[in-house]
């Protein structure tokens, strides 16, 4: 069957649509398919989601300013130009060097720029405001030590919030 | 060299074993978790010396953990092409750790470190990715296991953290909390009544996205999708896998509904397309890998539905794994370029099929008499 759009390529999909309660079924080929926009289960399996600059498109470049403004990364040398080519940073100091955009790219990809999971123990900063958060972290992390019998984890986790306390 | 899956006591495969919740809808569940080392670039740009103690490090580091402490390790980077692909077919190891695009060739330092259900990919992406995967619908206990070896692992290995952004990662889609929970689901009964395009679409309204049999970038060959939490920041692990969760329950509610639909509406249908996919596996004498792919959805599909009792799902996982290309030349002794690879895969279906057929109970509802 060929399609009843250009006449020439065979046809893939038969769209059926329902019109003031008339029914009609259009046979399209794939191409002339997606020109007129019609999305179909093959087009949106042939092409997942592929990273972040695929998913995020135009979105992300929009909120990274041109690599000049921004300068190079102090420990590694990436600029937002290598970011915005690879879609990887270089180290975690990126993360410093380039805060504000990247609050805002966070901010657009996540919807939110805050933490709000587990809780990385060894370095994250004690100060006294983060201290109730990380004992209920310990505490929690405890629970579950003590719980899968990991009898040398909970004594040292047990140290941990007594020191804390 | 060639790669030794005896290493492994269940040849890293106990995930196919079937033993899971709703294993006839979903194969299996998976987690990782991606983390960096403090103070090193990250791997796209670190320098070969750099990978190379980045990953004696993480192996050191894995081995003294309660899990991974019997695990065989895998140097990725020094295999050649054909490990490396059965290494990914087997859902061990991703894509890009296998280096297996042109464009990114294998990654000095890339290694595997193996024990069970859970591992660590090293030098991928990320530093480390830990990984977990388990049979069927288990969310929660797949995170209990990872949950535990991360802890273990973070004790012993200084990571990237930072105390607004999270666990820090190469590609900022991944901070946070770095986890990527995905479930991979078989969903004929959505694809044959075509409401497959409507529930994608509202799971990515809910902020999830899907994936095909190899994660990300993979095409979805036979109805099988792989679904997955799309943000990793601002929502603690819990949230992320609950919601997940619910979402997944769901959808294996409408998978089921939709299959309770083509029974009602069309079940002579139904029964010859899954009675073909099993005459056509059973007695083909070639069989392309994509061919395969779709004609075990149909036969799955008429376990499923309690209309072919001569094979086990677990059967069927298992031939999903050994009719790709890599296992297969493995298996022969071939070449992946090897021409007649149609033909031998049609030969081992065909072996396979008979002897469970022969063990098995004989004959379903409407089978050939």
């Amino acid at each position: 069957m060929q399609c009843d759009n250009c006449g020439e390529r065979p046809a893939a999909i038969h769209l059926t649509q329902i019109v003031d309660n008339s029914v009609t079924t259009a046979h399209l080929c794939e191409q002339c398919a997606a020109e007129k926009g019609v999305q179909t289960g093959a087009t949106i399996a042939k092409f997942p989601l592929s990273g972040f600059l695929a998913s995020v498109g135009q979105g992300a470049a929009a909120v990274l300013p041109e690599a000049a403004d921004a300068g190079a990364c102090g420990s590694c040398g990436a600029t937002l130009q290598d970011f915005r080519e690879t879609g990887r940073l270089g180290c975690a100091h990126c993360y410093a060097t380039f805060e504000t955009h990247l609050r805002e790219l966070l901010r657009r990809i996540h919807g939110a720029t805050h933490h709000t999971g587990k809780l990385y123990l060894e370095t994250a900063p004690t100060t006294a405001s983060d201290t109730p958060r990380l004992l209920t972290e310990l505490r929690d992390r405890l629970r579950r030590a003590v719980e899968a019998e990991n009898f040398e984890l909970a004594a040292e986790l047990r140290d941990r919030i007594r020191g804390l306390e | 060299m060639t790669l030794d899956f005896s290493l492994l006591p269940d040849g890293g495969m106990s995930w196919l074993d079937a033993s899971g919740p709703h294993s006839d809808v979903v194969l299996s569940t998976r987690i990782r978790l991606a983390r960096n080392l403090q103070g090193k670039a990250f791997t796209g740009r670190a320098q070969p010396d750099d990978l190379e103690s980045a990953r004696d490090q993480l192996v050191a580091a894995g081995r003294d953990t309660t899990a991974l402490k019997d695990g065989a390790v895998f140097h990725v980077d020094g295999m050649e092409r054909l490990d490396r692909l059965l290494l990914h077919e087997r859902h061990m190891i991703s894509r890009e750790l296998a280096g297996l695009e042109r464009a990114q060739p294998v990654r000095h330092g890339a290694a595997l470190l193996t024990c069970g259900d859970l591992g660590l990919m090293i030098n991928e992406e990320d530093h480390v990715r830990l990984q977990v995967l388990r049979s069927g619908f288990a969310l929660s206990q797949a995170y209990t296991d990872i949950e535990q070896l991360d802890t273990e692992l973070g004790t012993r290995i200084p990571v990237a953290f930072h105390p607004e952004f999270g666990y820090l990662t190469a590609c900022p889609t991944n901070a946070g909390t770095g986890l990527r929970a995905s479930v991979l689901i078989h969903l004929p009964g959505l694809v044959l009544t075509k409401e497959i395009g409507r529930v994608l679409q509202g799971l990515a309204q809910v902020g999830l996205t899907f994936r095909g049999l190899y994660g990300e970038g993979s095409e979805v060959v036979g109805n099988f999708f792989q679904l997955s939490n799309q943000t990793t920041l601002g929502k603690s692990e819990g949230d992320l896998l609950e919601h997940l969760g619910t979402m997944v329950r769901q959808v294996v509610e409408y998978e089921e509904q939709a299959r309770a639909v083509l029974q009602r509406e069309a079940p002579a249908v139904i029964a010859d397309k899954v009675w073909r996919a099993y005459g056509l596996l059973r007695y083909a004498r070639s069989l392309s890998f994509e061919e395969t792919m779709n004609l075990l959805s149909g036969v799955r599909l008429g376990v499923g539905l309690n209309l072919i009792h001569d094979v086990s799902v677990y059967t069927l996982n298992k031939l999903l794994i050994f009719t790709q290309p890599a296992h297969l030349a493995e298996r022969e002794g071939s070449a992946l370029s090897d021409p007649e690879l149609p033909v031998s895969r049609a030969n081992h279906v065909r072996r396979v099929l008979e002897s469970d057929a022969a063990r098995g109970v004989s004959g379903g509802d409407g089978g050939p008499s």
